[in-house]
């Protein structure tokens, strides 16, 4: 059928042309357009850093376009702020969520727009009648009396995609709005997409994740590098082909590996017991053990012990009884310190708090375990020169972009801050590899490349242990899938002999030894 | 003997409700500052330039009144000036705050030696011309109400009306949810056309003006001129009292209480010809401030945008 025939019948309501937008010397946006129609689901298809979220904050008057134009309505408009864009119906949903967390959910909703009765006052009857209402009308099912911090990501990205309904949004941006969501919120979510369109609202889908672009929208917009590559009409492709379009090339879903016969055990956990932050008991005698050449994925859904047994075996979390052993040294409450000249390494779950400085430079995040030892320093004095070598070789080495020794962390995207981390990591020379959701937020790209380093770190006869949220990932990657359940290991299996139906079973508490 | 203690107690109280006055207004100056996400750590300058500013319009203009308000001017422009700073240049508030509190003291000075004959006091207002005291002589001699009430001036009652008056302002208005939201997370408001700048203007302008009453409660009423040594600290107790008050005008009133009290009882202390020196005695407000910053506050919940300078178009 193709893009132009499909869309001949449609209301355009919004149309972006031409749209550049540089900061500095960086070109963001270069030339993009788009189109978004009525009832209708538009994605915005990129790799991080590809400058989705940047032509969405243009369209929603955060940012103004170094040039191009915006007609709404066939209508030629200026939004120099986000006002201008709650007036034209375009409400935003930001990947960051835009909530004030003491707030209650009613007081988010109205914030702006508050009714009043004399003298500014605040009416909060009228304000809990109206968000009641809309939030029935949509099917947006939330407390309207709690608070932003006590309710889930879930419940806060309803809060936030109810605000902009409660300021009349006719289009609605959705930044990236899985990210943060559980398999479940997922679908939800998407049937709550559904239900809008169905009231006539537009929604512009900002995505990495090729499944949902495919299971909920209806056009495609493919940008990489600030460029316009495309539109495509979303039945008419499938994954593979969106995926070729982002990344401008081929690239493969299955996970090359070869079989591999895992040698001696190196890494034990006996009777291990943790307490979370709450003083609860959160990992409860929980038993692992990891062979040479070997990938131990444990699959298991957030908050079943994870976190905490990771935070025990890298020394950042008290043991409370048990046994951590690797090569036949007990590292039970080491220090961290003690735990990486153990030849551990950690790929932390939160690259942004625990992987990297991000205020620190590349070359300085790649030596942040061993800036003491020779050639980096030498009588405590750093030895920047043999650092930016260093930093240098292994950008080249796992083709960090862009290829700056001295570019602020912060400023990566974050499959490149990712690529930093496992430099880093890799390069110790690990024992044990610990990978704690790797592929989080990532784009197909860069999930191919961590999926590759792991493999090669097993291949190299070391073992690596994989936790992670995405079942699939789990199971591709993984020789040994172990599930974790409140706290305790309810089953051990082959990967090769695992399914699906029964893995999701014993990660809901339902599957037997 | 329980009469002593009742009257001894109601003298303590007395003095507490008098020195806690000027902490009360500055530190709500503090509470509406620091809620829209400026530190403003120059509430002791610009409580100074308000104790000047009083005193001289007190003693040249002769109506309490419009010396209050002139110190309460006064202190709105020294806010003024940490707005611009602070707030459109994106200076780190910590450094502007400090520059307002030598700024606030040296012009306090430099104005008062040209004013009053090269003296860096000013002239004593005439006792006729100081704050009113409303309930002066309205309980019979001698009672207990007689002793806490009697010498209170219009100031101390009018700063437990305007704790009432911000607090309804931060909660119950439209205004003050959206000045709670600018210090919370200045983007999500932007994102929902919230003028940001604005709110963050008029917040430390606000906040000036408070400061510049506390000052003038001081040189108004509590003593009747200024000098150099007068404030000596009472911003910084303000500032305390704030944070010790969890950034509320509730709580921050209930700590400048405490803080007054402890200055109470170390003016009852000093009237009694006991073993300890009055110097250690009247340490006990400032020893009392950093042991409760210590020990009771802990990690208190301070705005989550307070000191950050908010930029427009940066790139997150």
């Amino acid at each position: 059928m193709g893009y132009e025939n499909v869309t001949q019948s449609l209301t355009k309501i919004i149309e972006m042309k031409n749209i550049t937008k540089k900061f500095g010397d960086f070109v963001a946006n270069d030339s993009v357009n788009l189109d978004v129609f009525k009832g209708k689901v538009h994605a915005l298809l990129g790799e991080n850093g590809a400058g989705k979220s940047t032509l969405m904050n243009i369209l929603y008057g955060l940012y103004s376009p170094t040039s191009g134009e915006i007609l709404i309505n066939g209508k030629k408009v200026e939004i120099t702020n986000p006002n201008i864009a709650i007036e034209h119906g375009i409400g935003m949903v930001h990947q960051h969520f835009m909530l004030v967390k003491p707030f209650t959910v009613t007081q988010n909703i109205i914030l702006g727009q508050e009714p009043v009765s004399k003298m500014s006052v605040l009416n909060m009857k009228k304000a809990l009648k109206d968000v009641k209402e809309i939030s029935e009308r949509y099917g947006l099912y939330v407390d309207p009396n709690a608070k932003i911090e006590d309710i889930s990501v879930g419940m806060q990205q309803r809060v936030e995609i109810l605000k902009a309904l409660y300021r009349g949004a006719e289009i609605l941006i959705l930044d990236e709005p899985t990210a943060v969501l559980t398999p479940q919120e997922i679908v939800e979510l998407i049937q709550i997409i559904k239900n809008l369109t169905k009231e006539g609202k537009s929604i512009i889908l900002i995505s990495h994740k090729l499944k949902e672009i495919i299971d909920a929208a209806d056009f495609c917009l493919i940008i990489r590098r600030g460029k316009h590559i495309d539109t495509v009409v979303v039945p008419e492709t499938n994954e593979e082909g969106l995926a070729s379009k982002m990344v401008g090339r081929e690239v493969s879903f299955v996970v090359d590996k070869k079989v591999k016969v895992a040698g001696d055990e190196i890494f034990s956990i006996k009777d291990l017991v943790v307490k979370d932050n709450r003083d609860i008991v959160a990992v409860d005698k929980l038993n692992i053990s990891i062979k040479k050449g070997e990938i131990l994925g444990l699959a298991g859904i957030d908050g079943n012990g994870q976190t905490e047994l990771l935070e025990a075996i890298t020394g950042l979390r008290k043991v409370e009884s048990g046994e951590i052993k690797i090569n036949d040294n007990n590292i039970t409450n080491n220090t961290p310190f003690q735990v990486i000249n153990k030849k551990i390494s950690h790929i932390p779950e939160d690259r942004q708090k625990r992987g990297l400085v991000l205020d620190f430079d590349i070359s300085e995040n790649t030596i942040l375990e061993n800036y003491y030892k020779n050639p980096f320093a030498r009588k405590g004095i750093l030895n920047y020169n043999n650092i930016r070598v260093y930093a240098k070789e292994l950008i080249d080495k796992f083709d960090v972009r862009p290829k700056e020794e001295s570019k602020m962390a912060r400023t990566l995207s974050g499959g490149n801050q990712q690529k930093v981390i496992i430099a880093r990591e890799v390069s110790n020379d690990p024992d044990l590899l610990i990978a704690a959701q790797p592929t989080r937020g990532l784009d197909v790209g860069a999930i191919e490349f961590v999926h590759k380093s792991l493999i090669d770190q097993r291949d190299n006869d070391k073992a690596v242990f994989l936790i992670s949220f995405e079942l699939d990932e789990i199971m591709n990657v993984s020789d040994r899938i172990a599930v974790i359940y409140e706290g305790k290991i309810v089953g051990i299996v082959d990967a090769k002999d695992a399914e699906v139906e029964k893995l999701g079973l014993m990660m809901a508490g339902g599957g037997s030894k | 003997m329980i009469e002593t203690i009742l009257s001894n107690l109601a003298l303590i109280l007395g003095t507490t409700l008098m020195y806690s006055t000027p902490l009360i207004y500055t530190s709500l100056g503090g509470v509406l500052s620091e809620n829209s996400g400026v530190i403003n750590i120059g509430l002791e300058g610009m409580m100074v330039i308000g104790a000047f500013i009083g005193a001289a319009i007190g003693y040249y203009v002769g109506n309490p009144w419009i010396a209050f308000i002139g110190a309460g001017v006064a202190g709105g422009l020294f806010g003024l000036l940490h707005a611009f700073a602070s707030v459109t240049f994106g200076a780190n508030q910590v450094v502007s705050g400090i520059a307002i509190n030598f700024l606030g003291i040296g012009i306090a000075l430099f104005l008062s030696r040209i004013f009053f004959e090269g003296a860096t006091m000013t002239k004593s207002i005439q006792l006729d011309n100081k704050m009113p005291r409303p309930l002066n002589g309205v309980f019979p001699d001698g009672s207990i109400l007689n002793t806490i009430f009697d010498n209170q001036y219009a100031t101390v009652y009018l700063a437990f009306i305007m704790v009432l008056l911000i607090w309804f302002f931060l909660y119950k208005t439209k205004y003050g949810l959206r000045l709670r939201s600018v210090g919370e997370h200045p983007t999500a408001a932007d994102t929902l056309g919230i003028n940001v700048m604005g709110i963050r203007y008029f917040a430390v302008i606000m906040s000036g003006v408070f400061a510049g009453f506390g000052g003038a409660a001081m040189s108004l009423a509590i003593v009747s001129n200024f000098r150099p040594t007068l404030i000596s600290g009472h911003g910084f107790i303000a500032l305390a009292a704030m944070i010790f008050g969890k950034w509320k005008p509730q709580g921050a009133m209930l700590a400048c209480l405490l803080f007054g009290g402890a200055q109470g009882l170390a003016v009852y202390l000093g009237q009694f010809d006991i073993n300890i020196p009055t110097q250690l005695i009247s340490m006990l407000p400032y020893v009392i401030t950093i042991v409760v910053l210590i020990g009771f506050v802990g990690k208190s919940s301070a705005p989550s945008a307070d000191g950050i300078p908010y930029e427009k178009e940066s790139k997150y």
